[in-house]
């Protein structure tokens, strides 16, 4: 790769992009094998830091791919991520840890952060940190300088930085720290050549550079006594200092405890410790030696900014937040505008989304007559143009309403406005027994479950993680919305079914918080989980980044279609045709034979399929289950599609579109709309989306709460909690629409 | 006096934190520590929860957990 490429910002992009590489998790065993054949071995580099610095941001521009999303909360890489890429003919392996307050292990992501950094095999660490708010993210910077790894820090978002009339020494934060500083906008590709190669350089280099932080006198005094100690009996300890030991040993490292444990030189040490604790503690007036770490760090980096940070007495962007919080977190206006803002992004779902929907369907039909006309065969044809291209079209039809909505969800996400809503919503949310930040994945739920289902990680608590998951399934996903879509728009006005579809999801939602009381006040009693939560600053959301969620979501649900629907709705098309009654077959060829008008004979057919259908395989599951949903007013055809939906909730309408297409066999082909407004009450419709708006997500999701929850039995609960939900409120709902009707 | 006795747009220093370990530590890593200088930023219907800033974080806190920090 050639070195004046990377001088020019995009050439940077296609440099890298020749030898990139992505491989989460599973990519690694090639990677292995790779480097033993160019007998190349990978730097292995660690991004760490505080949420809200732009780690994923500079995973992108690092590698120039975007893997990761990025959003502007706390905890949107919730697992750790790795990216491959080669840099002057060296792989670098970049692992994006979630972004961490602290290692003190406070939500379950630190957990993960600590766990890596304290035990897994790596070279460098880079810290990256946020330039407009050095002092807070230095808190972290002194933690990761504790465990004495090779370590450089990344000062990011100078672009801001400047703006906001901030000037950063780094030459002096490198004299006070002791490690590389470099000064980088990953938003724009700024200092990123110049990282890279500090990385290089580190990683080569055969020292580690050590930290020169000063603690206060009391702690420097007890520091110098441990360590003349340690030095007088030649201890030594990986490839620390013996200044480094004793930090460790002074401040508790339970790592260190555990690894010196037995060694002989202990028995001398505590009692040496014990005195210089004591010490110390008297200094500091506290026993907590954690909240003695806590101020000695909090001094440190108040001292480290006042001697490198020059700035005005408030950054722009700061004053620009509150102001726009005055009127956002408005104490009448905040939750109004809040709901105006998500009734928005639902008309839009679904006014912008129908545009398209009509071109798509008739461009499906279209394919699907064009395909069956070059295919002999009646059960080949059947299966590619009702099964294959019916099921999927289905889907496909959908496309534009997911994209609308993934667009508002990522729009909320990468703003900033997500804390807000969960500052504004917290004490509502109190009141039902969850906890402002149980917003996050609700929220993230009206997407798709998978992904909300792992926010809930970054609720602290047990009990507030379980009240959340087992509510998630009732925020419709984007996979209902179809459903939705279709039985809204059959049997309500045009102008109604935007307002419906608001009405839906607000509903779900609503029914879910009273759940959310009812498992609070019943199952899970006890202590509340205390809200703190840092509200990031409002940053205006990067097109690169809304494209990429709203591509790779898209892609994923395109994906879903090609793959899991495609098998579905074969399934579904094979068990709705076979077996095959030659009984009623031989009766349909004898009857037709004696019928000559058109009608008639479509009649016939019609009958015909009908029964062949009940038979089926499909027909025969149907029937059994139809007494579980008859006080619904669910058919065995309703029934049947709901099942196949616990697959997933595309499915539904697919298997919609089989189940009541076959009976159509005239060149006006009826849309499944209309089919369905002939077929079902407006009762049984109501009661239909009850249903499907609170029972069980589909498999995927299934299989995520069940990770996530910790253990099989949460999944037991889950189906019978949701089932019986869902069963009681279409029951109702089922009622009442008759009652009107 | 309590955090939450803070009036909007009062600023003051904080004297005592009095929590449990872990919501203590949460807040020295949001720089929430004996010292510095809080300022009561927003509060939301009924104070049920405030928005402070402390350097230059914006931190959201309930009533319960702004009650156990003291300052003057």
């Amino acid at each position: 790769m050639q070195e004046e490429n990377f001088k020019r910002g995009r050439g940077l992009g296609r440099g890298l992009g020749k030898g990139l590489r992505v491989g989460p998790r599973d990519g690694r065993g090639r990677e292995n094998r790779e480097k033993r054949e160019a007998g190349l071995k990978p730097i292995k580099v660690v991004l760490a830091g505080q949420p809200n610095v732009g780690k994923s941001m500079l995973v992108n521009a690092l590698s120039k791919t975007h893997k990761g999303k990025v959003g502007n909360y706390s905890g949107v890489t919730v697992d750790i991520l790795e990216v491959c890429f080669t840099h002057h003919c060296h792989k670098i392996e970049l692992i994006d840890l979630p972004g961490t307050y602290s290692l003190d292990a406070f939500s379950q992501e630190e957990k993960v952060a600590k766990e890596f950094l304290e035990n897994e095999d790596y070279d460098v660490i880079v810290n990256v940190v946020d330039a407009t708010n050095l002092q807070r993210n230095l808190l972290l910077t002194l933690e990761l300088l504790e465990l004495n790894k090779k370590m450089i820090l990344a000062l990011n978002m100078a672009d801001e930085a400047r703006e906001d009339g901030i000037e950063i020494d780094t030459k002096q934060l490198e004299k006070i720290l002791g490690i590389p500083v470099v000064l980088i906008s990953a938003k724009n590709n700024e200092g990123i050549e110049e990282l890279l190669n500090k990385i290089h350089e580190m990683a080569e280099s055969p020292t580690r550079p050590h930290s020169k932080i000063i603690y206060s006198d009391a702690v420097e005094e007890e520091i110098e006594k441990i360590e003349k100690f340690l030095d007088e009996r030649g201890f030594k300890y990986k490839d620390w200092t013996n200044r480094e030991v004793a930090i460790a040993l002074l401040f508790k490292n339970e790592k260190v405890y555990k690894e010196l444990h037995d060694n002989p030189i202990m028995i001398e040490l505590y009692p040496l410790i014990q005195e210089s604790l004591e010490h110390i503690y008297t200094h500091h007036e506290t026993k907590d030696i954690k909240e003695i770490k806590a101020a000695e760090h909090a001094a440190i980096a108040r001292g480290i900014v006042l001697e490198v940070v020059r700035s005005k007495e408030m950054p722009k962007s700061l004053t620009l937040t509150q102001k726009i919080d005055a009127i956002l977190l408005n104490k009448y206006l905040g939750i109004p505008i809040f709901l105006f803002f998500m009734w928005a992004l639902f008309q839009l779902t679904f006014k912008f989304g129908n545009i398209p929907m009509e071109y798509i369907d008739s461009a499906i039909s279209a394919f699907g007559d064009f395909v069956g006309s070059y295919i002999k065969n009646d059960d080949l044809r059947s299966l590619v143009v009702d099964g294959i291209i019916g099921g999927v079209g289905a889907v496909l039809l959908f496309l534009p309403n997911i994209v609308i909505l993934y667009l508002g969800i990522a729009l909320l996400e990468t703003t900033g406005y997500m804390s807000r809503v969960a500052f504004l919503l917290d004490g509502f949310f109190h009141k039902f027994g969850l906890h402002g930040k149980s917003f996050i994945p609700l929220v993230t739920g009206f997407g798709c479950s998978v992904p909300a289902y792992m926010a809930a990680r970054t609720l602290k608590s047990k009990k507030d993680r379980l009240i959340t998951l087992f509510i998630i399934g009732f925020m419709s996903c984007g996979a209902r919305l179809p459903i939705y879509v279709l039985f809204t728009g059959a049997f309500f006005s045009q102008a109604a079914a935007g307002n419906i579809l608001f009405l839906i999801y607000l509903s779900g939602a609503l029914i879910g918080l009273i759940m959310a009381k009812l498992l609070r006040v019943l199952v899970f009693k006890g202590e509340d989980d205390p809200f703190v939560m840092e509200m990031p600053k409002y940053r205006l959301p990067s097109l690169k980044l809304i494209w990429h969620t709203v591509y790779s979501n898209a892609r994923e649900y395109l994906k879903k279609a090609g793959t899991f629907i495609l098998a579905a709705a074969i399934l579904v098309w094979f068990a709705s045709n076979y077996p095959k009654s030659e009984e009623l077959h031989q009766e349909f060829i004898k009857q037709s034979q004696n019928i000559s008008s058109k009608e008639q004979k479509i009649e016939l057919e019609n009958q015909y399929n009908q029964k062949q259908l009940e038979q089926s395989y499909l027909g025969q599951i149907g029937k059994a289950t139809e007494p579980f949903f008859a006080p619904l007013g669910f058919d065995w055809k309703l029934s049947v599609a709901l099942e196949a939906g616990l697959a997933a909730k595309e499915v539904v309408v697919s298997t919609l579109g089989v189940l009541y297409n076959i009976g159509e066999s005239d060149e006006s082909s009826d849309t499944l709309k209309e089919i369905l407004r002939k077929n079902i009450s407006f009762a049984t419709a109501v009661s239909f989306i009850v249903f499907v708006m609170l029972y069980l997500p589909c498999f995927a999701a299934s299989a995520v709460f069940t990770k996530e929850a910790g253990g099989v039995k949460y999944l037991v609960y889950l189906v019978i909690f949701t089932t019986s939900v869902a069963w009681i409120f279409s029951f109702i709902a089922y009622r009442i629409a008759q009652y009107f009707t | 006096m309590k955090l939450t006795e803070l009036k909007k747009g009062q600023k003051a220093i904080i004297k005592k934190i009095d929590a449990n370990p872990e919501l203590k530590q949460r807040l020295f890593s949001l720089g929430v520590v004996k010292g510095a200088e809080v300022e009561v930023v927003d509060c939301s219907l009924g104070k049920s929860t405030i928005e402070i800033k402390v350097g230059n974080s914006l931190i959201a806190l309930r009533e319960n957990e702004a009650n156990l920090i003291e300052v003057e």
